[in-house]
């Protein structure tokens, strides 16, 4: 009787001994550093950086497989402040993944627009709406400026603009807190 | 060789743990609606059966043998599976993030998988040693994934198929399950154990 009840004890207790510790080991680190570098990312969805987007790319730095300076729309105060946050010296942007930019707005031509959703397909934030052979504009409170509904649209129809007026620049992590404002609203909708 | 080869054909086809056994049937109509999580969800049991039946016969063995305690087999298997099944899904969710948002509420569930349990438990009533243990776990974890797989495949043709209203869904995937095991009765006798 008292074999068992020791025996059960310490099974139990190892057993809670071996997952609290790879629970600690293998969780805390990394979940926590990839939002934080998630957190600094400018949320524009562009996949200028080759991966998917800003989460990907965030993983793909905390695990080491992506370098600091892939980031265009962030530019140099984005690769600073990743910097700062690994603790690694700051570079220069690399620009074959495309040059800093000030923040664009898409905008289609509603005129030419002929229907075919492909660049609702393209657009990573959902900020285009529209139907097939029907209009499409774009939200522009959503839009990141990211360019990728460039390329697939067939006539040509959509120009980026500055989306701020001239000579203002934007703060450094306007799309941040852009991106934190519809995640505010989607989780006050839900 | 030969009880080798004997305990992996009556695991995989004879005495298959889902439609011979009928052990494991939570998961086989669970996660077969995809053939995308029945392939993560066979994988993942895979790996936790054929570590729990090396785990269940060191503790069987070693520690509970030598106490004279053998009549604590089933709770101390339980515990073993259920804190396995627990470092599955840690290990999952570091190294495979996306593999483990597929599963889901699945991966949890391996813990009441009976398969697991009952592995562990006939492989104390056929007296297997470390190495006829692990084997059996690891046949009986390919049996199993190897059903789930194909009626994954079944009733993702069977959403397109033109199917009598009154059998949508639940009843036509429990009949077709019923004709797999009727299918898998023809390899009975081909490795008694």
């Amino acid at each position: 009787m008292l074999t068992a009840s020791l025996y059960l004890l310490i099974l139990a207790a190892s057993a809670a001994a071996v997952l609290v510790m790879a629970a600690r080991h293998w969780r805390a680190r990394d979940e926590q550093l990839v939002d934080q570098i998630n957190a600094l990312l400018p949320q524009t969805q562009c996949a200028q950086c080759t991966y998917p987007g800003c989460r990907p790319y965030a993983e793909a730095i905390a695990k080491g497989e992506a370098d600091i300076n892939q980031c265009p729309p962030g530019g140099e105060a984005g690769i600073r402040q990743l910097a700062a946050l690994l603790d690694v010296a700051a570079k220069p942007l690399n620009t074959s993944h495309g040059e800093h930019k000030p923040l664009l707005l898409a905008v289609i031509d509603e005129q030419r627009c002929i229907g075919c959703t492909l660049c609702i397909q393209a657009c990573p934030v959902d900020a285009i709406v529209g139907a097939a052979k029907h209009m499409h504009t774009v939200i522009a409170d959503e839009c990141t400026g990211c360019e990728l509904c460039l390329p697939p649209c067939p006539v040509d129809c959509i120009d980026l603009v500055p989306a701020l007026p001239d000579g203002q620049t934007a703060p450094p992590d306007y799309l941040k807190l852009t991106a934190e404002a519809r995640q505010l609203q989607r989780e006050l909708a839900a | 060789m030969e009880t080798a080869l004997l305990i992996l054909v009556g695991t995989v086809l004879a005495n298959n743990f889902v439609l011979a056994r009928f052990l494991g049937l939570c998961p086989f109509l669970g996660v077969s609606t995809k053939l995308d999580s029945a392939l993560g969800m066979s994988l993942a049991t895979c790996f936790v059966l054929t570590l729990s039946s090396v785990c269940s016969y060191l503790i069987y063995q070693y520690v509970l043998l030598p106490l004279d305690i053998a009549y604590l087999s089933t709770l101390s298997f339980i515990l073993v599976i259920a804190a396995l099944v627990q470092l599955t899904e840690l290990a999952l969710r570091h190294f495979n993030p996306l593999l483990h948002r597929s599963l889901g509420i699945f991966l949890p569930l391996i813990t009441s998988n009976c398969a697991v349990l009952g592995v562990a438990l006939l492989n104390v009533r056929e007296q297997h040693n470390l190495f006829e243990s692990a084997l059996f776990g690891f046949g009986a974890a390919i049996g199993f994934g190897l059903v789930l797989l194909a009626f994954a495949a079944l009733r993702e043709r069977l959403e397109t198929a033109d199917i009598p209203s009154a059998l949508q869904g639940a009843p036509i995937a429990l009949i077709t399950a019923g004709l797999m095991a009727m299918g898998f009765m023809g390899f009975s006798g081909l490795a008694n154990l």
